[in-house]
């Protein structure tokens, strides 16, 4: 919800910043007039409509500029037939209309794609179709083994792997002059952020790191998938222990050198052009826009690591055909031309997507900024100590209490000055009833339980 | 009574009853309140006095009671009521005498007064934000005048009533309007007369507005306080754009839960609660203004 600011750090009420309120002005309207058409918040048709054209589903690319751009930019390309993507912002939404048309058995689904986790949730209810002959036929596209370890479900290929994405970091350049000696933002240890956050906050008065800390910003997926693993090697077996204690403790640390602004952001991008923000931790996606329009400005690197290594959290989407399809090998057709290197390019450019390829197959007529997280992302991942975590598994429509109880305790905790072991205490009885409702068993970077997932 | 003037009974009769039209007429309102207002209550007591499992009982209430933020965004909601109903109140009643006092060029500035209606909270928030944020226009200015070295940061979670200003500031520009029309309507309703009357006792200006039109203009000021009181009750996006989480009222609460929990549940028992809230401001202001017939008339 970040509507831009009008001034450059140096300089004068800026024509750009001017530009900028304009169009968040108008995106405003714009946004508050779709709020008030669409309760739903599906988008369909595109492609040519028509009865004969391939029904693609997803919950990702739900935008409305991703929408269009996936039609008019990607689709359009796919000449066997015409396809019709619709896409849902609402995860449960799409999940349910999968599950409603496998449940009748009949339906109008060609594809459909989602994050690995939708998968996981998809086939603990329905059985899915097993894409190991999809990803045989592709075999020239190298998946790396990671992904292919995520896509398989109960012993078989569910999905054919698509799009990827992780969080990373962006520090203005300017920042890199107020680096701890010895400290090389590639190999960044998290006391060495706050080191840094601390010198930059006694040379220029500011408190220059930023979070997205905002209702639609993603720091609770930082506490999932980088501070807790990277401190204490596990997630919900770990909540409350002693390791928890002292991650939250260093926290609030660094949280006293973060922008005191950074409860209204909901995107990075914006606060590290504004130069508000000299070093940012976000999703790869909505760091982009800073990387792509002032690449020389800004360097991108890997989350830091801690005592337990390098917790990260790769996005995997993927791409399945539903069991009721009748358009099989259109469906199929559809799944190898998206994952053509062309299309793969295309759809990094216009949507900022990466695809499930290491940065080394990539094209080379990639933009500064995208090629510059493309080697951000293969450090994270070939990084000694990478502790991969999935997102939250298995937890269906609970998933959303699931993250309240991460934004909660934040909220105490860095907010409000809570106590640390009381709060943790409290959230850690919200989740293990979310868990138990959900029936959820551990998932990494927890080791594999048996039953329901029990909170340590 | 005369018998040539006894009126013919079924004729009378035929005047005096008329049949069903006012019901087929009054249907499409009644309709109309009952799908989008009576069933959506019903539905929404329904969500707040069940649980996730469906039994009916407290358990959402005790949720809400329980939910982190619950009593700060109470305070939150009602300090930003105290402070937005006056200042609004004062700015409203200036700029309708204003017009009212028909300088030249005053049809001109009730147009001006007009355009902020146009536009909706999520924007006024957004184009607000602009204006307080760290690298925005009113550091841009400030600084540019000297006035200070270094950009303050308005939005600050550590700040909470400057955030709330922040929060009054974008309100009253966008929502005094709706106020300045009900009370623009309201003085161009007082006759004449009174204000004539006064000259002849030498009044000042200042007696007049305080002994005359404020009396007279007491059941609108009342009716514009109830609209102003519900419709801040129900303010959301502004407070998103302007605190996202640094701060939270009753209805960006009710929000979060619904579009971010996805707890339908504990969303209608916040709505439920702002509804009550209202009902109980409006009942005060009633009971806290009351309108004599002279004056209602």
């Amino acid at each position: 919800m970040d509507g831009g600011s009008a001034r450059d750090r140096d300089g004068k009420i800026s024509r750009r910043g001017v530009l900028r309120l304009g169009a968040a002005a108008g995106a405003g309207a714009a946004a508050a007039g779709l709020l008030s058409a669409c309760g739903s918040g599906g988008s369909t048709g595109g492609g040519g409509g028509g009865g004969g054209n391939l029904i693609f589903l997803s919950d990702q690319l739900s935008t409305t500029v991703e929408t269009a751009a996936m039609r008019s930019k990607i689709l359009s390309g796919f000449k066997s037939s015409g396809v019709s993507f619709t896409s849902f912002a609402d995860t449960t939404q799409f999940v349910d209309q999968v599950i409603a048309q496998a449940k009748a058995g009949a339906g109008t689904l060609d594809l459909i794609g989602g994050l690995q986790g939708d998968f996981v949730a998809l086939e603990a209810q329905i059985p899915l179709r097993d894409m190991s002959d999809v990803i045989g036929e592709l075999k020239d596209r190298n998946f790396p083994q990671a992904y292919l370890d995520l896509a398989k479900i109960k012993g078989a290929y569910r999905f054919v792997p698509w799009i990827t994405a992780t969080y990373l970091m962006v520090a203005n350049k300017k920042a890199l002059a107020h680096l701890p000696s010895g400290a090389d933002v590639n190999t960044l240890t998290y006391d060495q952020l706050l080191a840094w956050g601390q010198a930059l906050k006694s040379a220029t008065g500011q408190q220059l790191i930023g979070f997205p800390a905002s209702p639609t910003g993603l720091i609770k997926r930082f506490f999932q998938g980088y501070a807790y693993p990277s401190f204490t090697g596990g997630l919900n077996t770990t909540f409350k222990s002693q390791a928890a204690v002292t991650m939250w403790q260093y926290f609030k640390q660094l949280w006293a050198v973060t922008n005191p602004q950074s409860p209204t952001y909901a995107m990075m991008d914006e606060p590290l052009l504004s130069g508000e923000v000299w070093v940012a931790w976000d999703h790869a996606v909505r760091l982009s826009n800073a990387l792509q329009q002032q690449p020389d400005n800004f360097v991108v690197f890997p989350a830091p690591s801690g005592p337990k290594g390098l917790g990260y959290e790769p996005v995997l989407g993927g791409l399945a055909i539903p069991t009721t399809s009748k358009r099989v090998t259109q469906a199929k057709s559809l799944i190898s031309y998206l994952a053509q290197q062309q299309t793969q390019a295309t759809m990094l450019n216009a949507e900022s997507w990466f695809p499930p390829v290491g940065a080394s197959a990539l094209p080379s007529s990639l933009a500064p900024g995208v090629s510059a997280e493309a080697k951000a992302i293969d450090a994270t991942t070939g990084a000694p100590g990478a502790l991969a975590s999935q997102l939250p598994v298995g937890l269906g429509a609970q998933s959303a209490t699931y993250d309240k109880a991460f934004v909660d305790a934040f909220t105490a905790i860095a907010l409000n000055g809570a106590p640390i072991p009381a709060t943790l205490a409290a959230e850690a009885t919200t989740l293990q009833s979310v868990l138990q409702q959900a029936g959820a068993a551990c998932w990494k970077p927890d080791p594999a339980s048996t039953g329901v997932c029990q909170v340590g | 009574m005369p018998a040539g003037l006894k009126p013919d009974r079924p004729a009378a009769a035929r005047r005096r009853r008329p049949g069903a039209a006012p019901y087929v007429l009054l249907a499409p309102s009644v309709a109309y309140l009952v799908v989008f207002f009576i069933v959506p209550l019903l539905q929404g007591l329904r969500l707040a006095f069940t649980g996730q499992d469906g039994q009916w009982g407290l358990s959402t209430v005790h949720g809400l009671l329980n939910d982190p933020g619950f009593w700060s965004s109470v305070w939150n909601t009602l300090i930003m009521l105290a402070i937005i109903l006056p200042v609004q109140l004062v700015l409203a009643l200036a700029m309708s005498l204003l017009v009212n006092a028909k300088l030249r060029g005053s049809g001109f500035w009730f147009y001006v007064y007009m355009l902020p209606l146009g536009i909706s909270d999520l924007t006024s928030g957004i184009i607000w934000y602009s204006v307080f944020t760290q690298q925005g226009w009113l550091n841009s200015v400030l600084q540019d005048l000297g006035i200070i070295h270094q950009p303050f940061i308005w939005l600050s979670y550590q700040h909470q009533l400057l955030i709330i200003a922040t929060i009054v500031v974008a309100e009253a520009w966008r929502s005094t309007s709706i106020i300045v029309i009900i009370l623009v309507g309201g003085l161009q309703a007082i006759p004449r007369e009174y204000s004539e009357a006064a000259d002849v006792f030498y009044a000042s200006p200042w007696q007049k507005l305080w002994h005359v039109t404020l009396p007279l203009l007491r059941p609108t000021l009342r009716t514009a306080l109830i609209l102003r009181t519900v419709l801040a009750f129900e303010v959301f996006a502004t407070v998103i754009a302007l605190a996202g989480s640094s701060l939270s009222v009753l209805a960006t609460k009710a929000n979060n839960a619904y579009t971010q929990y996805q707890e339908p549940h504990l969303a209608a028992a916040y709505g439920i609660l702002i509804m009550l809230l209202s009902l109980v401001s409006t009942a005060l202001f009633l009971v806290m203004l009351p309108v004599r017939t002279e004056q209602a008339s």
